[in-house]
């Protein structure tokens, strides 16, 4: 494949009012491509790797733009940007997970971009897939990295079908902790998802990673009361510091009453195509002390089932271990 | 006493660049200028079979198509600007279109159909010297060298390809960590007995080790703009160098030099990729010429990345015997390097930085370049030398705890001095102070306090290491030139390039010195060649000070014999019986009795002959005559080629002392100090002796835990084109502060006492974290570089992590 960096000619429509673009998106269709901030649009296009009739920059409404309190909890609309999110009082007050996890996305000048619906709407990171090869997920038939000499140390441990690839979110993680609600409009209305039904693994749809249907746009993300100021533990594990993807990060809410976990959520990132939420975990620390007792009383458990590709196995003590401080810290 | 040289001063180009208003070649534009776009190749290896740019030929816009017909035809191993009958790697270039626009140009690399043959490609060394393995040329699989190699970054002249292969037994027996008998090298040398030197060892560490190239990813891409007027070519590209290019370039464009006007007023990083004309300005300038318009073919991000250079791979296996005393008494050395798609490796290099740093008794080093069909390689900071600073280092600490001795007494004992040597010739050095710098360190650092430091800290572990970093530093032979002008100030006329390091500025200190002239009268003439530029060395292997504060130096002492000749001439007496000082050239014994700097200029141009250009010595380079000749008559001129006697390599010798947390849950590493001690003669500039120290220790950082080339064996595609993908550390993976210093000993060789310290600081930075990572997993050898969070992780788990086998390109 050639190496190409100038955009390609298409359509740009920027509407002003959600309405306006979901009718943009509607006519569309699958032909259109809807950009928020574009840090993982603008590689996919200007690389050719996809290509789209029409570009839908919905940046400029405002309206999808804010962190709202709400008589059960917060909304945040799908244009804030990171920063706004890892810098929000509101947020660091009683949902500092989600702080936290939109703190180490990526870069600075990613964060000052890239929006919260972006960032749990990207695309998995495979580099054959990226590359503009013809693999399962892009329409082909075979995968590159599947195989025992693919280049796969970033690649799935979990939950593979055809595509092994990771999920990129280091906030999708989060948002299933959570336990956050999707808010998805299309010119029909709208609907809600929880975040574990919105993030699709390629068992279920092996070309998109949401659940986002086409016309559809995510306008809102919602945070339930019943998690707010629950403890925290979230842990981004990448090569670098900053302006890296990560190779495991862990995102857990507990519920703690007098030091025992009365309830958790804990979830792992970028071992699997979507959030991996670890409920055997969950029930096996129901009730037990926080701590370092509980989390070595959990050993093998965070990783189990995990089928290794021929470069990722090291994914597997890292997730063990990144759970074990969850819990233990 | 100094006035300049050990100062700090603002570089003139400073300024520009802080508010951007500085140009690099991309920001230049011209009238009528057209965009050309690259092809470049999708496939590893493959025959081109056919080229159909009919349909693309017939859009609106579209100019022309460029290919390797268009230029002189280039033999393997040398590498040419457009793949001609065989691809060898992805993303080498294919052909080139020119448009209007640039969107048109790469709209119409769409439209063009390239057929291809597929060919067996090979990714892996030692996959190429396996029986059977394929080779990543038609030809075969190895450079050999008919002559001696070139300086580095220079094009590789009078070698051939041959197809080696080894024997099962040898391949299995290096990737099992052991020597590979019956192995055939290309470059071998000994000296001392090697044996004997084993037989007197009380302890002997064997060790196989593996270092991965990785891009060079010059920020400023190789883009360049080229036009044609009146028969002259003005060029602009993106060079370390200027004057060296001059030569080279001009033969690429056909044209003789003095036609030739090379602008390159700043450049965005080289790292040793831009030392000489690459062979990509050939395309620029001959479309240009073609079309006869302005032309400029710009080089995107993952371009630079196929077209840009790499730091060539290493596969090796060391022996080293340690004497009781700690003496190093042996060592035994195989080299295989990874040499891309050019074949260039860097093995003699490894094995010199071996020499600088442990001073064998006795050593052999065998080595062979294996190509593969991955991007270009060459010369990238410390070529040779850093990487194996960054391997060595864990293996000398483990050679120096088998006889029970401290790490860097370790390291002190076999040190260099000015009595020492370097390579296998065993070359004499012009000085050294190693064990100085060491001291040195040990006490910035607080070595033996931090030793006494509890080492586990919950999950985190300390660890401390050191580390020594070697390049050359200088060379000689080239000119200088300096004008006085009538309006009485000096102009220095650097041919040095400005690629980021301001040495071009630094060395011009040294005339501003010889002269006694404060700096705010001084002006240099630089970054293009109509500013008549002199012979100067290329920008690459940490040589520039050294060699450049001995030509200004030098071309300065041309111009003060000649303000006493004329003072002499003049007022009377002989020329000996005047000095200068503020800017005058006046008696000795009667100081008012001289003339000013402008005065004795403006004599000089009535004078003519040698005072104002219209002669010059015989001895200065072809360069420097057009140069000079550019100038006869607009001053007084002083001009030299650096004769300076004296013999021996300058070395660039730094030592690192790192201290590290690795967090054992996760496999990361804080780094918690760092401190840099240079052996390099006097500290010239003290501000930019202190950016070289903090960027050489990024870079480190980057060499011994980040930076590698990820290649799919199975198809040839390189995995990280991306500047993300290649990881070069932020500034929140390396060390907040770096301590540094300098033993600031004059080097005997330089009237200003300057030697290079460049690359080195890569190295000891490199070396130190190496060695710290392995203090911290109590003496676990990666024998990596880098050693990445992945290899960590799996140590600590117990797996294998996958560079057990040796193997570059792949994990």
């Amino acid at each position: 494949m050639p190496s190409y960096d100038v955009m390609p000619n298409m359509e740009l429509y920027q509407p002003v009012r959600v309405e306006d673009a979901l009718d943009i998106a509607s006519r569309y269709a699958d032909r259109g491509w809807l950009v928020g901030g574009g840090q993982d649009t603008y590689g996919w296009l200007k690389d050719r790797a996809k290509r789209a009739d029409a570009l839908i920059d919905l940046s400029a409404i405002e309206s999808l733009r804010g962190v709202r309190e709400t008589a059960d909890g917060i909304e945040i609309g799908a244009l804030t940007t990171l920063t706004e999110i890892a810098e929000n009082d509101l947020l660091k007050q009683s949902y500092s997970l989600l702080s936290k996890a939109a703190s180490v996305v990526a870069s600075p000048q990613i964060r000052n971009i890239g929006t919260l619906g972006g960032n749990v709407s990207q695309d998995v990171r495979c580099w054959y897939y990226r590359r503009g090869l013809s693999c399962y997920r892009a329409g082909g038939n075979l995968c590159y990295a599947d195989t025992p000499q693919g280049m796969n140390r970033e690649h799935s441990l979990f939950e593979t079908s055809r595509c092994v690839a990771a999920g990129a979110s280091d906030t999708a993680p989060a948002l299933v902790a959570l336990d956050a609600t999707m808010v998805l409009r299309s010119i029909d209305g709208e609907r809600t998802l929880s975040a574990e039904e919105y993030f699709v693994g390629p068992a279920v749809d092996i070309e998109n990673t949401t659940a986002l249907r086409t016309g559809e746009i995510l306008t809102a993300v919602r945070l339930p009361k019943a998690w707010a100021n629950a403890t925290f533990y979230y842990e981004k594990v990448a090569d670098r510091n900053v302006w890296d993807f990560s190779l495991v990060n862990v995102a857990a809410a507990f519920q703690v009453e007098n030091g025992t976990i009365q309830e958790s959520r804990v979830v792992c990132g970028a071992v699997q195509a979507t959030p991996r939420r670890l409920q055997n975990v969950e029930q096996a620390i129901r009730g037990k002390a926080k701590g370092a007792v509980t989390a070595a009383s959990i050993t093998g458990m965070a990783s189990a089932g995990a089928r290794a590709l021929a470069h990722n196995g090291f994914k597997i003590p890292l997730m063990e271990n990144l759970v074990k401080r969850a819990i233990s810290a | 006493m100094s006035t300049h040289i050990g100062f700090d001063f603002t570089p003139p180009d400073v300024p520009g660049k802080v508010t951007g208003e500085i140009k690099y070649a991309e920001d230049y534009k011209r009238e009528g200028m057209v965009f050309a776009r690259l092809l470049t190749s999708p496939l590893p290896s493959g025959r081109v079979v056919g080229i159909d740019a009919t349909e693309a030929l017939r859009m609106d816009g579209v100019l022309g198509i460029f290919t390797a017909d268009d230029l002189p035809p280039v033999a393997p191993p040398g590498n040419p600007a457009l793949a001609s009958e065989y691809v060898s790697f992805v993303g080498q270039p294919i052909l080139a279109v020119a448009a209007i626009t640039e969107e048109i140009a790469e709209s119409a690399i769409e439209k063009i159909r390239v057929d291809f043959e597929r060919r067996p490609f090979v990714v892996d060394p030692l996959e190429s010297l396996s029986p059977g393995g394929a080779n990543a040329y038609p030809e075969g699989n190895t450079l050999v060298r008919t002559q001696e190699e070139g300086p580095e970054g220079t094009p590789i002249r009078g070698a051939e390809i041959r197809d080696i292969k080894w024997p099962q037994s040898a391949i299995d027996a290096l990737r099992a960590g052991k020597e590979p008998a019956g192995g055939e090298f290309t470059t071998e040398w000994t000296f001392g007995d090697l044996d004997a030197g084993f037989a007197e060892a009380a302890a002997i560490v064997e060790e196989p080790f593996v270092t991965i190239g990785y891009p060079h990813h010059s920020l400023e891409s190789r883009t360049c703009m080229a036009y044609w007027e009146n028969g002259k070519c003005y060029f602009h590209g993106s060079s370390q160098s200027q004057s060296a290019n001059d030569n080279g370039l001009a033969r690429m464009l056909d044209i003789d030099p003095a036609d030739l006007v090379f602008i390159n007023e700043a450049t965005g990083g080289g790292f040793g990729s831009k030392i000489g004309p690459y062979p990509y300005m050939a395309i620029s300038g001959n479309f240009a010429k073609r079309l006869n318009r302005p032309l400029q073919l710009r080089i995107t991000r993952e371009q630079e990345f196929y077209i840009g250079s790499a730091r060539s791979g290493m596969q090796g296996w060391i022996r080293m015997g340690v004497k009781a005393n700690g003496k190093v008494s042996a060592i035994d050395l195989v080299v295989v390097n990874d040499g891309g798609m050019t074949g260039a490796g860097s093995g003699n290099s490894s094995a010199q930085h071996v020499t600088v740093a442990y001073q064998p008794e006795n050593m052999r080093f065998r080595g062979i370049s294996v190509y593969t069909n991955t991007t270009p390689r060459g010369a990238q900071r410390g070529p040779g030398q850093n990487e194996m600073a960054a391997v060595l280092a864990p293996i000398a600490d483990k050679a120096a705890k088998a006889i029970g001795m401290d790490r860097v007494a370790f390291r002190r004992i076999n040190a260099i001095d000015s009595g020492g040597f370097q390579g296998g010739g065993q070359g004499p050095v012009t000085s050294a102070f190693v064990r100085e710098a060491l001291d040195q360190g040990m006490r910035t650092f607080g070595w033996a306090e931090k030793n006494a430091l509890a080492k586990q800290n919950g999950s985190k572990v300390r660890g401390l290491g050191v580390g020594i970093g070697y390049h050359g530093a200088g060379g000689r032979g080239y000119d200088g030139l300096v004008r006085i002008g009538p309006d009485g100030k000096l102009y220095i006329h650097s041919g040095v390039g400005n690629l980021g390091t301001y040495s071009y500025a630094g060395t011009c200190r040294a005339a501003a010195e010889a002269l006694q002239v404060p700096w705010e009268r001084c002006e240099i003439l630089r970054g293009r060649t109509d500013n008549h530029l002199p012979h100067s060395s290329g920008q690459g292997g940490s040589n520039t000070i050294f060699t450049h504060t001995r030509t200004n130096w030098v071309a300065a002492q041309d111009a003060i014999t000649k303000l006493k000749e004329i003072a002499a001439q003049d007022l009377g007496g002989a020329p000996e019986d005047y000095t200068i000082g503020d800017e005058r050239v006046f008696a000795s014994a009667e100081p008012a009795r001289g003339l000013t700097y402008a005065q004795a200029a403006a004599r000089a141009i009535e004078l003519g002959g040698k005072f104002s250009g219209e002669e010059y010595p015989d001895d200065i380079n072809p360069i420097t005559q057009r140069a000079v000749q550019g100038l006869a008559g607009s001053g007084l001129i002083g001009v030299a080629k650096d004769n300076i006697p004296g013999e021996g390599q300058p070395p660039g010798i730094l030592v690192g002392f790192c201290e590290i947390e690795l967090d054992k849950d996760t496999g990361k590493i804080e780094i918690l100090d760092y401190t840099a001690i240079a052996d390099c003669g006097t500290v010239v500039h003290p501000k930019n002796f202190e950016n070289a120290m903090r960027g050489g220790a990024v870079w480190g950082v980057g060499l011994a835990a980040f930076e590698r080339h990820v290649y799919d064996p199975q198809n040839g595609l390189p995995a990280n084109t991306g500047l993300y993908q290649s990881k070069p550390p932020t500034y929140l993976d390396v060390n907040v502060e770096t301590k540094m210093g300098a033993v600031n000993i004059p080097d005997p060789q330089n009237p200003t006492g300057g030697r290079g310290i460049g690359e080195p600081t890569q190295g000891a930075a490199a070396a130190a974290l190496a060695s710290a990572i392995s203090d911290a997993l109590d003496g676990h050898v990666f024998n990596t570089a880098p050693t990445t969070t992945d290899m960590i992780i799996n140590h600590l788990a117990g797996n294998d992590y996958s560079t057990k086998y040796l193997k570059t390109n792949t994990f």
